[in-house]
């Protein structure tokens, strides 16, 4: 790399070690730590300014926007309080897509994730082929949900989609049905397509901290007398506990805000039954020109999924993202 | 799990009668124009150059932009560091549907709709914030030696930057480039938004708007899906290692 041959380590200005804050300070040290910080600054300046301007600035217009009655169009000028959110609290599809929110994540975090889980300590054996069932389980997610919701759509059309066709085929017509169409059996269509989709992502997860539970633990446990069942609840699942937790913080948020797989689907239909909320917030801020309302249904949006980040974190995520959000120095909070 | 994708790709192959009649079995002939059809068109072609156009923008700005921020969040101490990390943190739990309806409107204001920037800009703002943090874990772990010995020799921050950390990040960065363009070329929700005009149209929107052109036509839907697949499948493959080795990686760091 470089050699030196300066008999004194001095360390350079700038990067890596701040400055100790003395008491008194030599002349010349306040103008570099003036120019330090502006350097610092420097790097983050283009970040801030598009984070700022097109992730908060929208966020915060939406916060004002949801107090007022307003069609979109120039300034939001009729202020109405809370009545938005009371009219939230009394519109039935809403309160619905609370209930299939909870539904959803229910189901994805008791059917999808253990499955998923089931499946990576399958492959995480040494078998042929485990190459290719990676592969395969994990291509769906690079799919786009709207080309995923398409082949779905038509996968389960009615009678003579190739589900029904199939069904009839071995003789079980009495399972096929209307899938999408019906609004007892599309919340369950919806999430067998989600958990074809998402599954392989939460699995390559696990996959990945399977490879760094240490080979030697199972094996003493093994030598130990520990059967199958023992040494993955008690070894394996431990040393997996941080995987999980994120996998399921991804699970829950990203149920919160489904949108694209429901909307090429079905776009809520039918009759509301599988509608979520950033679907309702689309239809009346891009449908029905009721922006105000709109913007109400995305704060209560963004007020669930921050809520709930923020309990998560406090309460479960809080080692796990010590390396996140504590200094260098370990000054953090 | 493979099943409904090798369903698609024979139903390509087959006519839409026969669609109808066999639907399970091996095509009885392969009919191969529904997709030299779909290939001969210019429109299939022009919506692959778009969301490449789009992808590769995007992934351009992340990436600079995050890698600028990274490097002084992991290298540099200053007033407010941790709070303004905090800040990019919290844009993690942001739905993008949260901001649509202002953001719409900024665009539109801005007389970027119906502009390649207008997709480009907030999908980059939007992915912020994951990037950053891989970023930042990755940088840290690279030793302070070199950065004083970069100094030593007469290097200023940005060129330590320059010369030094981002050759050795390549790993990394690869890794976050292959995580934006999978999702800027997966994005329907925005461009469904920005883009009226059909000369503008991504993939998504294009074999959503195909489907609904040519319903009664199964076949013909198949395999516009199937070529619509291949980019994505056939990129995956290739940078298969990057992505998850890096969705790991940002995983366990948080």
């Amino acid at each position: 790399m470089t050699s030196t041959f300066l008999p004194d380590k001095r360390t350079g200005p700038g990067a890596g070690s701040p400055p100790p804050a003395a008491g008194r300070r030599p002349p010349g040290r306040a103008r570099r730590r003036a120019l330090h910080w502006l350097t610092a600054a420097g790097f983050q300046l283009p970040a801030l300014v598009l984070f700022m301007g097109l992730v908060l600035l929208p966020m915060l217009f939406a916060l004002y926007a949801a107090f007022f009655r307003w069609g979109g169009f120039g300034m939001p000028s009729d202020y109405i309080g809370g009545e938005n959110f009371s009219r939230l609290l009394q519109d039935d599809v809403f309160l619905g897509d609370l209930w299939r929110c909870l539904v959803l994540v229910v189901l994805s975090l008791a059917l999808q994730l253990p499955f998923a889980l089931a499946m990576a300590v399958l492959l995480n054996q040494r078998m042929r082929g485990r190459a290719v069932y990676r592969m395969l389980f994990f291509a769906p997610y690079v799919l786009s949900e709207a080309i995923t919701g398409i082949l779905f759509g038509m996968i389960f059309a009615p009678d003579d989609g190739f589900a029904d066709q199939v069904l009839g085929k071995v003789g079980l017509d009495g399972l096929g049905g209307e899938w999408f169409a019906d609004p007892s059996t599309v919340m369950a269509t919806l999430f067998l397509v989600m958990t074809w989709k998402y599954f392989g992502f939460h699995m390559m997860l696990y996959l990945a901290g399977l490879q760094a539970v240490p080979r030697e633990l199972t094996e003493a446990a093994l030598i130990d007398g520990a059967s199958a069942w023992q040494r993955f609840r008690n070894v394996t699942l431990p040393l997996l506990a941080p995987t999980l937790r994120i996998s399921v913080f991804l699970s829950v948020i990203g149920a919160i805000q489904l949108f694209d797989l429901v909307w090429v689907t079905t776009a809520g239909g039918p009759d509301h039954h599988s509608e979520t909320m950033a679907v309702t917030m689309f239809q009346y801020g891009f449908k029905r020109y009721q922006v105000g309302y709109a913007s109400a249904i995305s704060v209560v949006m963004f007020g669930i999924s921050l809520v709930f980040a923020l309990a998560y974190q406090r309460f479960v995520l809080r080692r796990d993202l010590e390396g996140a959000t504590t200094t260098m120095r370990g000054d953090g909070k | 799990m493979a099943v409904p994708l090798l369903y698609a790709v024979l139903s390509g192959f087959k006519s839409t009668d026969e669609l109808s009649r066999n639907p399970v079995g091996l095509p009885e002939s392969w009919v191969t124009s529904n997709y030299t059809q779909i290939l001969g068109s210019g429109d299939f072609w022009r919506l692959i150059g778009n969301s490449t156009l789009i992808a590769v923008g995007t992934t351009v700005l992340i990436v600079a932009v995050s890698a600028l921020s990274a490097f002084s969040f992991a290298r540099f101490a200053f007033r407010g560091r941790e709070a303004l990390f905090t800040l990019f943190t919290m844009g993690l739990m942001f739905p993008f549907a949260v901001a649509a309806l202002p953001l719409f409107l900024l665009l539109r204001s801005l007389d970027l709709l119906d502009n390649p920037l207008g997709v480009i800009l907030p999908q980059a703002a939007f992915g912020l914030p994951m990037t950053i943090i891989i970023l930042r874990g990755f940088f840290r772990q690279i030793p302070g030696e070199l950065e004083e010995a970069a100094t030593l020799d007469g290097c200023s921050s940005f060129g330590f930057f320059w010369r030094v950390l981002l050759p050795m990040a390549r790993p990394a960065l690869g890794t976050v480039s292959v995580l934006a363009v999978v999702t800027s070329w997966n994005n329907f929700f925005l461009p469904l938004l920005v883009f009226t005009d059909a000369q503008w149209w991504t993939l998504p929107i294009g074999v959503q708007q195909f489907q609904g052109q040519y319903s009664a036509e199964y076949a013909k839907v198949f395999a516009y899906l199937v070529l619509a697949m291949v980019p994505a499948l056939a990129f995956y493959s290739v940078a298969e290692r990057q992505l998850v080795g890096g969705l790991t990686a940002g995983a366990t760091k948080g």
